[in-house]
């Protein structure tokens, strides 16, 4: 049987190749569905690829606790809006749970910030040293806050990417200079390494880290203190997450005095969750894709269904002869087979082409990334033969069944 | 010896919107191995539906048809397709070669459906090719060569095989008389070599060369005599 599908398939190669206009109008249908489906899938993957890299900005197994909101008279305010978070529940919680390798906690304000005759609106961050870490910020030069910094209220300041850069001439050392926030002088210490954009958009290299207490004490000033407005964690390992966001849960529920209904004051986000959001908007995009696909090879499924027909008609009398000489209905239906195949498989490869072709050309003319997977190239290669072997199908077997005698006579 | 061809009680019925027609009535006939038959008959006569049978390309409605000793009547399409492969050569009067595909793969493609090997196929189907005189031509295509040199890359698809059978089907029909001598002279080489050869034809002439002469009339033998002034082959 090998040496039989062999020369069926240059038989098939020969009798498309006589009838190149033909052939090649067939497989449009295909060529540009498996193209399109290509070229959207790198394109999606890319900017798949793109916000796991930006979530991967926040850190390591990180997990989030930010206040609730405030219900006043059954108002209920946005969240964040409650002072509940503080200080001693970081600390508690670490010491509480074993699975937390640490926990972190800071206050944020905009705040005006002066070097000489510049000055800059950014966020600044009064934070533990904890935060630093399990945010995994990496420094260009200098190096985080100690401890005793924070202890001691040290005026000391971490500069992110895009502070330095509307605060400095290009080249000009940051570490070792004194600026001033809110006023208050500080040293800069250290320079964060850049980390892009989040995943929300916001720029995260527009920041200033403090410490803590310094913050507190001298800089924002505070109605309760203590108050934080995010309270973070880290553990090991990603799989211990949800155990860990449960206790937090427990511990949270039992230090702020929540009894049985009453909702909790605060709202646990793991990164996790956060990937999950994006993760959801792409399946979104990948069904989508999933129907275009589908439909584009209906299509062009139709069209070699189409010229298959057309082909047994014209080869009818071909077809009696080689019933005649000997051909079962299995080498009938086998040849007509693939033909079809060899024209789906000659149309998904150069689908294949024009899809990766078209995805690099958005790269260099969009600047948008795109990755092309070897799955989704195998996927639609698979899918392409598989077109031709359904839609192939019916006229084969038309083909197969019909009469050596009638067929012999076929004008 | 056993002879090739045993029919007994042919009937074939065709069914033509509501009218049954009778193509065969009761039809019965034995050839033996090595004859070399000539069915006339006008047309109508049934002699085209004798040579389907004959052929395997269509079973009987009723009777019996046994094919070197094997009752074909009772075969599935696919078995009928082994048989005509293995034992039977057909010669068209239109050719039917495949067009657009060389002389040399033309006679191959009994082999094809044999399974054979792409090498034993080409070097089979070049000594038939050669025995019917196309040395050399094995590349043309069909439209690059003459009606007579069609026939012949016909003739040498039918004979690739080795087949006991050659049915020829009005072989002469669409050639000219220089033609139709020199594809005549082949068949009578073959039925010298063994085969044993049914022709179909109108022509008397034609007919003339072989040495049994069967008339068939409305389904039935009108007629079947050994032609004169040529032997009367039986057996090998």
């Amino acid at each position: 049987m090998p040496a039989f599908v062999w020369l069926t398939v240059l038989t098939a190669l020969r009798i498309l190749g006589r009838n190149r206009l033909r052939a090649g109008l067939t497989v449009l249908g295909i060529v540009i569905g498996v193209g399109a489906v290509i070229a959207m899938v790198s394109i999606g993957e890319g900017a798949k690829q793109a916000v796991q890299k930006q979530i991967a900005t926040m850190g390591t197994n990180v997990i989030f606790i930010w206040p609730g909101s405030t219900t006043a008279g059954g108002v209920r305010g946005a969240q964040g809006g409650a002072v509940t978070l503080t200080v001693a529940d970081a600390l508690d919680l670490k010491k509480k749970i074993p699975l937390l390798s640490d926990t972190g906690w800071y206050n944020k304000s905009s705040t005006q910030i002066v070097n000489g005759n510049r000055n800059w609106n950014s966020y600044t961050y009064g934070a533990s040293p904890s935060v630093l870490t399990i945010r995994d910020w990496a420094f260009s030069s200098g190096g985080p806050f100690t401890q005793a910094e924070l202890d001691n209220a040290a005026r000391v300041a971490l500069l992110g990417q895009t502070v330095v850069e509307n605060l400095f001439d290009p080249g000009e050392e940051p570490v070792g200079s004194l600026i001033r926030i809110k006023n208050v002088p500080f040293r800069v210490i250290g320079v964060l390494s850049p980390k892009g954009q989040s995943a929300s958009g916001s720029d995260q290299d527009d920041i200033v880290f403090i410490p803590f207490n310094t913050a507190e004490r001298k800089v924002f000033g505070t109605l309760f203190l203590g108050s934080v407005v995010a309270v973070v964690a880290s553990t090991d390992r990603v799989e211990d997450l949800a155990d860990a966001v449960e206790q937090i849960r427990q511990v949270m529920r039992s230090r702020h005095h929540l009894q049985g209904e009453q909702p909790d004051d605060f709202v646990i986000r793991t990164q996790v969750d956060i990937g999950k959001v994006q993760e959801g908007t792409s399946e979104t995009l990948t069904v989508m894709l999933m129907v275009i696909a589908s439909v584009s090879l209906l299509v062009g499924g139709i069209g070699i269904m189409n010229i298959l027909l057309v082909s047994v008609t014209e080869r009818t009398r071909e077809i009696g002869v080689r019933m005649a000489v000997g051909a079962k209905r299995l080498h009938i239906l086998t040849q007509f087979l693939i033909e079809a195949m060899t024209l789906s498989v000659i149309g998904g490869c150069v689908g294949i082409l024009f899809g990766v072709f078209a995805a690099r050309l958005t790269t260099v003319i969009a600047g948008w990334p795109t990755v092309i997977a070897t799955q989704t190239v195998a996927i639609a290669f698979v899918f392409s033969v598989g077109v031709g072997l359904v839609f192939g199908l019916y006229p084969a077997n038309k083909a197969a069944r019909l009469n050596p005698i009638e067929a012999l006579r076929y004008e | 010896m056993n002879p090739l061809i045993i029919c007994e009680d042919i009937w074939k019925v065709y069914r033509v919107g509501d009218v049954e027609v009778l193509a065969l009535r009761g039809l019965s006939l034995t050839i033996e191995q090595g004859e070399f038959v000539a069915i006339m008959g006008s047309s109508g006569s049934g002699k085209s539906t004798l040579m389907n049978i004959l052929g395997c390309l269509d079973p009987p409605t009723r009777g019996q048809y046994r094919l070197n000793g094997v009752e074909v009547g009772c075969l599935r399409p696919d078995q009928l397709a082994e048989i005509r492969n293995q034992q039977i050569g057909f010669v068209f009067q239109s050719f039917n070669l495949i067009p657009r595909t060389s002389a040399l793969e033309n006679a191959q493609l009994p082999l094809f459906y044999r399974g054979l090997s792409l090498k034993e196929q080409r070097a089979l189907a070049s000594a038939a090719l050669q025995r019917v005189g196309l040395r050399g031509r094995e590349h043309h295509a069909p439209t690059q060569l003459s009606g007579g040199q069609q026939q012949r890359v016909a003739i040498a698809r039918a004979l690739v095989t080795s087949p006991s059978l050659l049915l020829a089907d009005e072989p002469t029909g669409n050639l000219d008389t220089q033609s139709s001598r020199e594809i005549m002279g082949i068949l009578e080489g073959l039925n010298r070599d063994g085969i044993t050869v049914i022709l179909v034809t109108h022509e008397i002439d034609i007919a003339a060369y072989a040495s049994r002469e069967i008339v068939i009339k409305d389904g039935q033998i009108l007629s079947d005599r050994a032609t004169k002034g040529r032997p009367h082959v039986v057996g090998v």
